[in-house]
This record gives structure tokens, sequence and C-alpha cells, in this order.
């Protein structure tokens, strides 16, 4: 029988410790709805989303309400769409006309963001592709819902160079098309390497080719919840530390489990995985970075940061392993700056820089996040870091991606604000030295070694 | 079994358990245990009760009981039992 601290030490976390299922994804495979009629594929397109996830939102939030947790967010995600609309899309404008119909779904059901607006070029691009790709700045600009993103390499392939030269100009052209937002285009835009096919978490997340016809996958957060635990347990081993994060992680990742399992059951959809995370956001106490200095760090970015996050990451796993029938997407701590107060006062204090944030997203899950930039930085150097991230993807043989955001008409210092759980940030220093004509060799980097680790 | 556990947070008072056993069997709600705790000066009652023979839907149960904590001044919470059994049971 379930003893009485047990149901305060639940409830404790869930009010006052931020634990919350971050989102509830339902990835929708749309190949069957191709069509070379791009009326009739947006036709197809729209009915599918739309009967499929119609009771997404309202099983979401009876499972909220019926559990006492909160589901913060209830996502669609979507095969790549440039899989789907090859043969319909003869221009990027026809490609637009598929992410109008997209964000049109989006708003019928009722979700936060549909992802899958994305490509898979991580060797080559095909016409279609590079259509959907050059489509993005007015796909983002025009709608409301959809993210975007694009992979562009993988330990398998190696890093398709002339995507990563393109994205930076990408990047650089959604910025513009959105600055009267403050380029928040950028932010629902992301490129990846090694992404996996059934992440919950937006702006990385697509329905795979290797994915069934419709799933359910669940990202559960509660940095909160680890962060206290760890109050309790101050100046203590190290044993005792990842102990303490394993066994909060499981707790909180058998949370994760149960909706996952009581959302599939209740849609009939088969389900997918848990991602183990420990996604944060602009709350006060709902902050990665709060853990770390938990651990002992008077702010991320001191020496010492890549090793408590790698510790870290590792204890979430560990302990969320065995809390879930089956783990996936992108599984660790999430480092967005804009998303998390504590990164951001360690921007603004000087203690993080972008360089700082490129090692550790070396041992953590996923990448530079969230990143606002200066707006007159250069496309070759956007792409410069991505193709940097890119690399410690492929050798490491982990997923890696950069969100972005050169804000236009903004320099270093300026804060710029995104709203809701997207935050907001201080913009950060870029290194100035040119990487222009690294970056515009053609072709792609060979697919690393696999042995002779060093 | 339909198990759902019943929590009542707040400053303590004449008359709420009273008043939720009320209501509970108005309901065919059956108690299967109670316990209760002060935390930091607050009452914590925990009920662990079966709704099986209850006609009504959880959400209305949910949204009485939420009612009449208000009345009472108290915070009502009703949730599903799997989250606690999840949570603290491998």
């Amino acid at each position: 029988m379930i003893h009485i601290s047990e149901v305060i030490e639940t409830n404790k976390m869930i009010e006052h410790e931020n634990l919350d299922v971050r989102t509830i994804t339902m990835g929708i495979n749309l190949l069957d709805c191709a069509d070379s009629r791009l009326d009739v594929l947006c036709d197809n397109i729209y009915r599918k989303i739309t009967t499929l996830a119609k009771d997404l939102v309202k099983t979401g939030d009876d499972i909220a309400r019926e559990y006492g947790v909160p589901i913060v967010n209830k996502r669609i995600s979507i095969t790549p769409i440039s899989l789907v609309g090859g043969s319909a899309c003869q221009t990027p404008e026809d490609y637009v006309q598929i992410a109008k119909t997209l964000d049109a779904a989006a708003a019928k059901v009722g979700i936060n963001f549909l992802g899958g607006y994305s490509a898979i070029v991580s060797k080559g691009m095909s016409r279609s592709d590079e259509l959907l790709i050059r489509s993005i700045p007015q796909a983002l600009a025009t709608t409301q819902f959809i993210c975007s993103s694009i992979n562009v390499g993988s330990t398998k392939t190696g890093i398709n160079m002339d995507a990563v030269r393109l994205m930076g100009e990408i990047i650089k052209e959604t910025a513009e098309a959105t600055k009267d937002r403050d380029s928040l285009g950028c932010a629902k835009l992301v490129v990846l390497c090694n992404a996996p096919d059934d992440n919950p978490f937006m702006a990385g997340a697509f329905h795979g080719v290797s994915e069934a016809d419709a799933i359910i996958n669940v990202g559960v957060s509660g940095p909160g919840v680890v962060k206290y635990a760890l109050e309790q347990i101050r100046e203590a081993d190290f044993e005792t530390l990842c102990e303490t994060i394993k066994k909060t992680a499981f707790k909180i990742t058998r949370v994760g489990q149960l909706v996952a399992q009581e959302a599939s059951r209740r849609l009939n959809i088969p389900f997918g995985i848990i991602d183990l995370s420990l996604a944060p956001t602009p709350a006060i106490g709902d902050s990665v970075a709060d853990i770390l200095k938990e651990i002992g760090l008077e702010h991320p970015g001191a020496p010492g940061t890549t090793a408590a996050l790698a510790l870290l990451n590792d204890q979430v796993k560990k302990g969320g392993v065995m809390a879930s029938s089956y783990v996936g997407g992108l599984s660790g701590a999430f480092i967005p700056v804009s998303e998390d107060q504590g990164m951001i006062d360690a921007v603004e204090c000087g203690a993080l820089s972008i360089e700082k944030l490129e090692a550790m997203t070396c041992v953590c899950s996923v990448g530079l996040d969230m990143i606002a930039i200066p707006g007159d930085t250069a496309a070759s150097t956007i792409s410069g870091i991505i193709a940097d991230e890119a690399a410690i993807g492929m050798i490491n043989q982990k997923t890696t991606a950069v969100r972005i955001i050169p804000v236009v008409g903004k320099g270093v210092g300026e804060i710029v604000e995104f709203g809701g759980l997207l935050g907001y940030a201080p913009i950060m220093q870029v290194n100035g030295f040119d990487c222009s004509r690294f970056v515009s060799r053609k072709g792609r980097i060979p697919a690393p070694i696999h042995s002779f680790k060093n | 079994m339909n198990k759902t556990i019943i929590t009542v947070v707040g400053k303590d008072t004449i008359g709420i358990i009273a008043r939720v056993c009320m209501y509970l069997a108005e309901n065919k709600i059956n108690i299967l245990d109670i316990s209760q705790t002060i935390v930091q000066d607050y009452f914590n009652m925990m009920m662990i009760v079966d709704m099986q023979a209850c006609e009504k839907a959880f959400e209305e149960i949910s949204n009485d009981l939420g009612e009449i904590g208000q009345e009472l001044g108290v915070q009502i919470k009703c949730q599903r039992e799997d989250i606690f059994n999840k949570m603290h049971r491998i």
C-alpha cells in the first residue's frame, strides 16, 4: 500500500519542483499521402493528421487531470516532408503551400508544435531536399506551429558540407524573414548530425522512415526535482551524488512511462519511446544550470563544467533506462541558453562562451541550442559553427545540433525576447575570425574510421 | 478495483474528514485507507479509495472535491493511484 510520505513526495515534486511531462508527441507517417498533384497531396496530409490526432490534446489533458501531473505540450512529428512532397513540388513556393497546410492541421487539432518540415541530407541532397531547404525561410515566416530540421551528417556517411554551407545562408535568410519578431523563425529551425528517428522534442522532431504508421513518444522533464534532491546531500561524495541523481531520474522517468503507456492505450496508437531528458524552462528552479551549480560550480562555464555535465548526463540515463521499457530520442540533459535562467545568468556574467558550450555538447544532448548571436554574423561563420558541431556528433557517434539565432539589428550584450517556453537570451559573442575558404569548399567530409579511437 | 488517492492539504479545521467522507459515501466511493500527518504546520491527509461503484466520471468527482476544498479552505486533489505506484515501486 502506498504510504502518505510517498504521496507527499510525489506531489511536492509536481507542485514545488516543476516536475512535468514536457511533451506527448504523436509521430505520423505521411508517406502514403504522396501525390503528384499538390492540392491532392495537401488534402491527404490535412485529412490524415486531423483524423489520427483529433483526440491527442484532449487525451493529454485528461491524463494530466487524472494523474495530477502537468503535460505541458502536445505535439506531432511527421515524415520528413521532402520525402513526401518530391513529386508534387516544383518550386520552394510549392513547399510553402505544404507548410501552410501543416500549420492549418496543427491549429485544427490544437497542438503546440508540429515538427518534420525536414530533410535528411547527410550524404547528398536530392532536388526535392534542396527545394524544401530553400523554402524554409518563407515557410517559417508564414506559419505559427511548424518546426524545421535538417540532418546534415552522420557517423556512417560523414558530413555533407554543401548542405552545411547552404544552411548557414538559410539561417540568415530565416532571421531576415522574421526580423519583425526578433528573428524568431530561427528558434524553430535546427541543423542536426545523427538525428534520431523518434525524437519527441522540438525543433528537431520528425517521424523517421524506420517508424511505424503512427507512434506515441514522450519526453519527460524535471531538472528542479534533481536540484532539490541534490540540495539534501550537499558536500556528499561522488558515489552519493551519482546515486541520488540516478534514483531521482528513475522516479521522473517512471511518470513519463506511465503517461506514455496510458496515452498509447487511450489513443490506440503504439508506444514508441521515452526520451530520458532533463529539459529546462525559463521558470525559476526549472534549470539544468542550477543542477551544475548545486554540484559545485559557481556558474556553468567554470572549469569542471564539462565533467559535471558528463556525470549528470550519464546518471540521468542510468537511472532512466530502468524506468522505461523503451528509451530513445535525444535522451540526456539539454543545455539551451534562452530556455534556462541559470544559463542566461552565466552568459550575462561572462562565465559561459559559445566555445565552452561547444565543449559541453560533447558530453550531453544535444548541441548549441537556442543561442542568440549578432545579426551581422556571416553565413559562412554560422556554417563553420554547424560544421564544428556536426564533427563532434560524427566522430563521437552521438546526436548533435545547432539552433542558433542571428538576431537582425542586434549586437553583443543586447537582449532578445522569444516568449513562452523559448525564453529570452543575451546575444553572445561569436569568434570573428574568418572560415569562408573552408566552408566554400564543395563536397563532403568523409565518414570517419571506427577504429584507433584516440 | 479502481483505486484513487485523495489528498487534503491545508490548515487543520473541524469537520474536514467528515465532509469529504460524506461526499464519498453519497457517491458510492469506498474508503480503503486513511492516514494523516502534519508537515511544516500543514495538515496532510491521504485517503486511498475505490471508485469502482461510483457512477460519476473521474473529472466530476475531482472537480466536486476541489470545490469542497475551497469551501473548507484546504486543497483537495484526486489522483489515480498508478502515478504513486509507478514512481515508488519497482
